[in-house]
């Protein structure tokens, strides 16, 4: 089986991470967020992975070719040169899909959750029309375009966009499962699949909605991406709770990398992740964040909400919350106070930034 | 033979200096470990010539105040008494209302010390000029830069003899950067001087034509600087002694942090066994700080510079304090971390709490500048200075507190940013 990724572009939305770092390979709980996908496809029996990229980095083509290698599936990059939209990319990688009469995945990268591709394939195979897309729900569907269907069999009526009055609370979650077919309906130019594909599908019934259990967020915003790190550690805690920190210094879901060095006297958690070779030194409180790799939080400070990156520096008796992100090798002076502050890297902060601020 | 006299003020006195000032009245406020007036007894002590010193002022008679007094006359072994106004009766009224005392064993002259300065007070020398040059009048003088000059008493000199040659009381333009520093040497003449003024004030109802409604002002209330001073000037009798050494006047709660910063300098020279030093076992101790023989301080924690820590202060494991006066018997807990605040008696502050606040400090940039005294707000503003905590405050573990005031017997919910919480 195959499937495709929708990767886009710079990932602006998660700058600073990705001014240093191409998006799929941040890492979301100590994995590239792009791998969380990979690797769930490959349990499911793919075999051959399309990243759809509008830009391409040395960086991204090395790491993906080591892990094809690692997980014994082939990892093709196809890039587009003009904007293609949601749909456009599935054209332009329509000779792999075409090689064979199987359906294929299609994934927006920036989705967490835990992939029930089995199941998926299963309704999507049982149900035989030409596409199934995963649904969830949400508590502000006036927020997003929202999905009806039938509840019975998952047969989609209509799509709604951004509806005021209530009409349902499942929105399209970003991951189908199509027919070859599909790519009739698809032409080679900026394209959304979701306002140019699926309500044509739709009309022909041939679009099915299958609910997905379990949690579901768009990681692509460090808000985001932190709300969809408490899930994951939920879902963790769950599923697999061996691979949980537990120490006395320890609250709540935490997971850190066996080559992180925790100090005495720390409070790290809930919600916590600590990337490898990180420091955390003596008497340090971390809540709700994840320090990604290589990073020293010094003595004393305390970090909440906030998102330390790679190579980083936090100095003694710092302050940091309100979704502050730190870019690459970011040094942040002793005693300072940071709330809600985007520092681009390599940036050497010595002074507090106390109202939500971008650090060039 | 000299006396002195500190003016203490009253309880309506003060109010800028809340909420530190319900507690205990402001001139017993401690900076750098010691009650505001402490230090000008301490600096009248070291004049031989001081053989009693008077506090004047209007509060009621209280313990706190008594305490201070006995404490202080077993420390210098010096009488000190407390002389308690009916009424505010100003720097001239109070000293006059009291002569009798004053002028009894004939004394040379009187200092006259308003209790809210702080400095390192030149008064030896300031009584050499006063006999060298054969003054009646001797007012303490220092530089100010010409913007913030107008906010004090304002001296023109002759250069040559150091003569006033006009005194004019916070001009609206500028006058003249020399300024009155609140300290004054002055002989027993200045009562008959008083005397004519209150002559000239009780021939009438009204005082520039306008009835003045305060219910604290009395008919015999006079101050020295608006009424007095500018008589004396050009009489030949009234001279100036100009001062370098550190000076500043304690108004606001923020002054306080700048005046414990100074005292704290002055002790390197004056008293360096009052200053903390670090060794092993012992706190990491940065610059000038004080800490208190009954404090418990956790040996990693970090104090300084210009950090004061009073009686029976816990401080805890890996507590940061900088630029801030830790009041008594509160407690430090893990972690926290103190900056540009004051914390008042009692209170508590939780593991990793941050409390903060902005220096008020005089621009560095400017020689002679002084402290700038602004207002609470600025159009309906909170403007960002220290933070203050009061008395019996518990602020909960992690929160942070920041550029605001909190009343007494408080318990903290939440983070506060640029707030006054009653």
């Amino acid at each position: 089986m195959k499937a495709l990724i929708l990767v886009g572009g710079y990932g602006t939305r998660l700058r600073p991470l990705t001014l240093t770092k191409p998006k799929p390979l941040v890492e979301f709980a100590n994995k590239p967020m792009v791998l969380h996908q990979i690797e769930a496809l490959q349990k499911a029996g793919v075999n051959h992975v399309i990243l759809a990229v509008s830009y391409l980095s040395d960086m991204l083509e090395k790491e993906m070719s080591e892990e094809a290698n690692r997980l014994g599936i082939k990892i093709t990059m196809s890039q587009e040169y003009e904007p293609l939209g949601t749909a456009g990319p599935l054209a332009l990688a329509k000779k792999y899909f075409e090689e064979t009469s199987e359906p294929f995945f299609v994934l927006n990268s920036d989705v967490i959750c835990e992939f029930p591709f089995d199941d998926m394939l299963k309704f999507h195979l049982n149900h035989k029309r030409e596409g199934t897309i995963l649904v969830t729900k949400v508590e502000e569907p006036s927020k997003y375009g929202v999905v009806v269907y039938d509840k019975e069999t998952g047969k989609i009526h209509k799509f709604v966009e951004k509806p005021k009055e209530f009409v349902s609370n499942r929105i399209n979650a970003g991951l189908y499962i199509l027919n070859p077919s599909v790519l009739n309906r698809i032409e080679l130019r900026n394209m959304s699949i979701e306002k140019e594909v699926f309500p044509f599908m739709c009309q022909d019934g041939q679009l099915y909605a299958m609910e997905l259990p379990g949690f579901w967020m768009d990681v692509g915003q460090p808000k985001d991406y932190l709300t969809g790190m408490c899930m994951y550690l939920e879902s963790l805690r769950k599923k697999s709770p061996e691979v949980l920190y537990s120490d006395q210094c320890v609250v709540g879901n935490v997971l850190i990398d066996p080559s992180a060095k925790i100090g005495k006297d720390c409070r790290i958690g809930p919600n916590v992740i600590i990337g490898p070779n990180v420091v955390i030194e003596d008497g340090a409180c971390i809540k709700r964040s994840t320090v990604l790799g290589h990073s020293v939080i010094q003595s004393h400070s305390w970090v909440q909400s906030s998102i330390v990156g790679w190579k980083c520096n936090v100095g003694k008796w710092v302050r940091m919350e309100n979704v502050t992100v730190l870019g690459e090798d970011v040094q942040v002076k002793d005693e300072l106070y940071i709330n809600g502050g985007y520092i681009l890297p390599h940036k050497s902060i010595g002074e507090s930034v106390p109202e939500p601020q971008i650090i060039m | 033979m000299i006396k002195a006299v500190i003016l203490i003020g009253g309880p309506q006195k003060g109010t800028r200096f809340r909420p530190l000032s319900f507690d205990l009245p402001k001139p017993l406020f401690p900076v750098a470990g010691y009650p505001i007036i402490y230090h000008h007894i301490y600096a009248l002590s070291k004049v031989e010539s001081v053989k009693e010193i008077y506090l004047m002022g209007f509060y009621q008679p209280n313990e706190d105040l008594n305490r201070f007094i006995v404490n202080a006359q077993t420390e210098f072994k010096i009488p000190i008494r407390y002389l308690q106004e009916y009424k505010m009766l100003g720097t001239g009224g109070g000293i006059y209302h009291f002569r009798d005392i004053l002028r009894s064993g004939n004394p040379k002259a009187i200092f006259v010390i308003n209790g809210d300065t702080a400095g390192d007070f030149p008064l030896v020398e300031m009584v050499d000029f006063h006999n060298r040059n054969n003054c009646s009048f001797t007012i303490l003088g220092t530089e100010a830069t010409e913007n913030q000059s107008t906010n004090y008493g304002c001296i023109v000199e002759d250069k040559q003899t150091h003569e006033v040659l006009h005194y004019v009381e916070k001009p609206e333009n500028y006058v003249s950067s020399l300024i009155n520093c609140g300290i004054y040497l002055l002989n027993l003449e200045i009562f008959d001087y008083i005397r004519d003024e209150l002559s000239r004030n009780q021939s009438t109802e009204f005082n520039n034509g306008v009835f003045l409604p305060d219910i604290n002002y009395a008919r015999d209330s006079i101050m020295l600087e608006n009424k007095i001073f500018p008589t004396l000037s050009s009489t030949k009798k009234f001279y100036v002694y100009k001062t370098d050494n550190a000076w500043s006047s304690i108004k606001s709660a923020g002054s306080a942090i700048f005046a414990n910063r100074l005292y704290l300098n002055v002790y390197k020279k004056s008293c360096p066994n009052r200053l903390a030093k670090n060794g092993e076992g012992l706190p990491r101790i940065i610059g000038d700080v004080f800490i208190h023989p009954s404090a418990n301080v956790d040996p990693t924690a970090v104090l300084g510079p210009n950090v004061s820590i009073g009686f029976g202060v816990t401080v805890g494991p890996g507590v940061r304090v900088r630029e801030s006066i830790v009041l008594g018997n509160s407690v430090l807990q893990n972690h926290c971390c103190i900056l540009y605040s004051i914390v008042g008696w009692n209170s508590i502050i939780g593991s990793w709490a941050r409390i903060e606040g902005t220096p008020s400090d005089p621009d560095p940039n400017k020689a002679y500048a002084k402290i700038e005294h602004q207002s609470l707000f600025t159009k309906g503003k909170l403007n960002p200075s220290i933070t203050i905590i009061g008395s019996n405050v518990n602020v909960p573990a992690e929160l942070l507190v920041r550029n605001s005031i909190i009343l007494p017997h408080k318990e903290l919910g939440q983070s506060y940013k640029n707030e006054i919480i009653l």
